[in-house]
């Protein structure tokens, strides 16, 4: 009986302590982090941005392309 | 624009999502990994505010010498500017959305915001409203600086004078309750740079196409005429 008394007793302080370390440490994405798959996340928005940075890159090429072609143009219309 | 400034500025960007993700950051109640997002909203903001200054700025040397160059220019930096000024307006609405319990929160900083993004909405309708060239350009020019009076104290002075729940308002200097170790400015400012440059850079090719609009309007003109 006694023994059954003092498991319990353990059990309810683990529990209590557990509870109040949880609350004392902000909730992060540490699971994440700890996983790797954050590096994942990392990756895709890298892709996007690499995308869409070499996509602005192409434009301003071809926008250059349209201005020689018009400098060019300009003397044989005149 | 100059070609290291674009190399700096994708620089910059890539290490602000790498470090805006993997950088230690302060652990705080209710915002928790949401944080982050500062590295992101914030930077829309600055970058449009910066944006809205150059406009300001080529708008005045536009009234003292009436050039269609600094026309475009007023144009585009305010158009880009705009673009910055909607994504940072969406992207405060989800992070209200978690951070405040709902999107719009009449909170008066989201409100002046939200004004002056319709103060300068205005500025393309007045725009597209007159049709002579030359007015249209001393027009919008003039309504382009009270725009951006208008806009300084709607984000700046106004929610510093209530209570606001952003950060930097209600008397509350900005940025202290985030940056306790400073370490979130080596990823803030860089975006804030990178952001900008990147608003830079696609105001120059908006410029470069009108002046080839224009361009072509010439030449086509030369042939009927």
């Amino acid at each position: 009986m006694e023994r059954f008394i003092k498991n319990i007793l353990g059990t309810v302080l683990l529990l209590i302590s557990l509870t109040s370390q949880a609350q004392s440490e902000v909730e992060m994405a540490d699971g994440m982090r700890a996983e790797g798959k954050i590096y994942v996340v990392v990756a895709i928005i890298l892709i996007v941005l690499g995308g869409l940075v070499a996509y602005l890159a192409l434009l301003d090429r071809k926008v250059k392309k349209l201005e020689n072609l018009l400098t060019n143009k300009k003397p044989q219309t005149k | 624009m100059k070609i290291w400034l674009k190399i700096l500025a994708v620089f910059l960007l890539f290490y602000v999502h790498i470090g805006g993700m993997l950088f230690d950051v302060p652990r705080l109640n209710i915002l928790n990994e949401t944080i982050r997002a500062l590295y992101f909203h914030v930077p829309m903001w600055f970058g449009m505010v910066l944006l809205f200054l150059l406009s300001v700025y080529y708008s005045i040397r536009y009234l003292r010498e009436p050039r269609t160059e600094f026309d475009y220019k007023a144009v585009e930096y305010a158009n880009v500017g705009l673009i910055f000024g909607i994504l940072g307006m969406l992207t405060g609405m989800l992070w209200a959305n978690y951070a405040w319990g709902s999107p719009w929160h009449g909170d008066p900083k989201q409100n002046g915001a939200a004004i002056a993004l319709l103060v300068y909405l205005a500025y393309f309708v007045l725009r597209g409203s007159v049709e002579n060239q030359e007015q249209k350009g001393r027009l919008s020019a003039v309504y382009n600086i009270f725009a951006f009076a208008a806009m300084v104290p709607l984000i700046f002075i106004l929610p510093r004078m209530t209570s606001s729940m952003h950060p930097g308002s209600g008397g509350n200097p900005g940025f202290n309750m985030y940056d306790l170790d400073s370490k979130m400015r080596l990823v803030f400012y860089p975006a804030i740079i990178g952001w900008f440059l990147i608003g830079v850079w696609i105001v120059s090719l908006r410029v470069k196409v009108k002046s080839l609009e224009e361009k072509i309007l010439e030449i086509e003109n030369g042939k009927i005429y």
